[in-house]
């Protein structure tokens, strides 16, 4: 195994275009664009359907279709329709990240418990606060968990928008291969895949402190 | 798009065929080894968690990573089929070893309890006990992997090696829409015939659950 590309401080410096830090920016760039617009169409709709029950049906199946369409197809054939650039790869990223947040958002409203939902009206809560106060944070953790695993698939995924000549961490993989410059290669396969385990590690660190103490039981564990 | 299947059936066909070998051997071979895998999880308890955590970051390495990092590792050419099938079926396990545990934990233990009760030693009770009781949450896991897999083989188009993916790469270069269509159709439907089909044996296999779900029926 040749490391001597992923170890060369040339290809560490800031502001230096093709070099690691300018490359995993683009790489996040993308990811956190894709992931808000995701968030933005997923998580009304998830939490319309799971709070009225109305279209469970599509939550449902969203998923299934939603691994089943090739990412890589579906980014070049956006780029046949509207050309080279950010647009194509930010709806074929946005396609792959919504199926999960959409099912995850459905499936964790669904799981709230009944009787809760029930006292919060009987208190006297409108619809509106049954939802943002009730529904919503006890949803959240299985929402959390959809959002990590869109957040790993849309890393990982990332990496393709290199083939349609952007950046990212695909440059090194694609470029490398063109060169067959292994070492190259190899140090964007290992950079990518560190990248996605300590997003994860973040991720599970942010869902610790946006989810409420009562859902995670530490709450319980601190009265004892 | 008609006419572009009638001019190039011979080159769609063999991506399709290509395209499902790369898919399902993967399937096999990871079911193959997730099974004992699994199975271990449940019976040393002390190794589910670093079942689960290993499982979790080997999910998180990109495919077109680890489609380009095993010839180093694996010492095949680039090129080679072996590489694709080789990084799902590390997907598979990945996916599988987890929910095969996760399914075989949630047999209710009172069930086990009266078949070894009943004198079923541990290898008769896991066969005619515990894999049918979790054999749906298993296969719920079998289509995710499988549906996953048929999409991912597409991204091997990139380095070569990528059934209906080539169709893609081949519409992007020349700038033409058809083959890109085909291809992602012929990819969907695949993924919905694959997913149909693991549905239907899990209906053959585990008749007592339609009884169950219609009550009296």
């Amino acid at each position: 195994m040749n490391l001597s590309y992923l170890f060369d401080p040339e290809h560490w410096q800031f502001g230096v275009a093709g070099g690691f830090p300018q490359l995993i920016l683009s790489h996040l760039g993308y990811s956190a664009l894709a992931l808000l617009f995701g968030v933005i169409i997923a998580l009304p709709v998830g939490l319309y359907i799971g709070h009225t029950g109305r279209g469970s049906f599509l939550a449902i199946n969203a998923g299934n279709a939603g691994r089943s369409l090739p990412t890589l197809g579906l980014l070049m054939l956006m780029v046949t329709l509207l050309g080279l650039g950010l647009l194509p790869v930010l709806i074929a990223l946005t396609v792959l990240v919504v199926p999960p947040i959409l099912t995850s958002t459905y499936a964790g409203m669904r799981a709230v418990d009944h009787s809760v939902v029930d006292a919060a009206r009987g208190m006297g809560m409108r619809p509106w606060q049954v939802l943002t106060r009730v529904e919503f944070p006890m949803a959240l953790p299985v929402i959390m968990g959809g959002f990590r695993s869109a957040a790993l698939q849309v890393i990982a995924t990332a990496t393709v928008a290199a083939s349609v000549g952007l950046g990212g961490l695909g440059r090194l993989l694609i470029d490398g291969l063109a060169v067959n410059d292994y070492s190259r290669v190899l140090a964007g396969a290992i950079v990518v895949a560190v990248l996605a385990v300590v997003l994860d590690l973040f991720l599970a660190l942010v869902q610790r402190w946006v989810v409420s103490p009562g859902m995670s039981g530490q709450a319980r564990r601190a009265a004892t | 798009m008609i006419q572009y299947l009638n001019n190039n059936s011979a080159v769609v066909l063999d991506a399709l065929q290509q395209h499902i070998w790369l898919a399902l051997l993967p399937v096999l071979l990871g079911f193959a080894i997730a099974l004992p895998l699994g199975y271990l999880g449940v019976r040393f308890t002390w190794l589910y968690h670093p079942l689960v955590n290993t499982s979790g970051v080997l999910y998180s390495i990109p495919s077109l990573a680890l489609f380009v990092f095993l010839p180093v590792l694996l010492g095949t050419k680039v090129l080679s089929p072996i590489n694709i099938v080789v990084a799902l079926t590390i997907y598979t396990v990945a996916l599988l070893a987890r929910t095969v545990a996760d399914g075989l934990r949630s047999v209710d233990p009172t069930v086990t309890q009266a078949a070894t009760a009943m004198g079923y030693r541990r290898f008769r009770r896991l066969i005619d006990v515990e894999l049918p009781v979790a054999l749906p949450v298993i296969l719920a896991g079998l289509r995710v992997a499988t549906v996953a897999n048929i999409s991912l083989v597409s991204v091997g188009a990139l380095i070569g090696v990528g059934g209906l993916g080539q169709l893609f790469t081949r519409g992007f270069q020349l700038f033409y829409l058809e083959p890109i269509l085909v291809g992602i159709i012929l990819s969907v439907a695949l993924a919905g015939i694959a997913d149909l089909v693991i549905v239907l044996i899990q209906r053959a296999v585990t008749p007592w659950a339609r009884f169950q779900r219609g009550g009296t029926a």
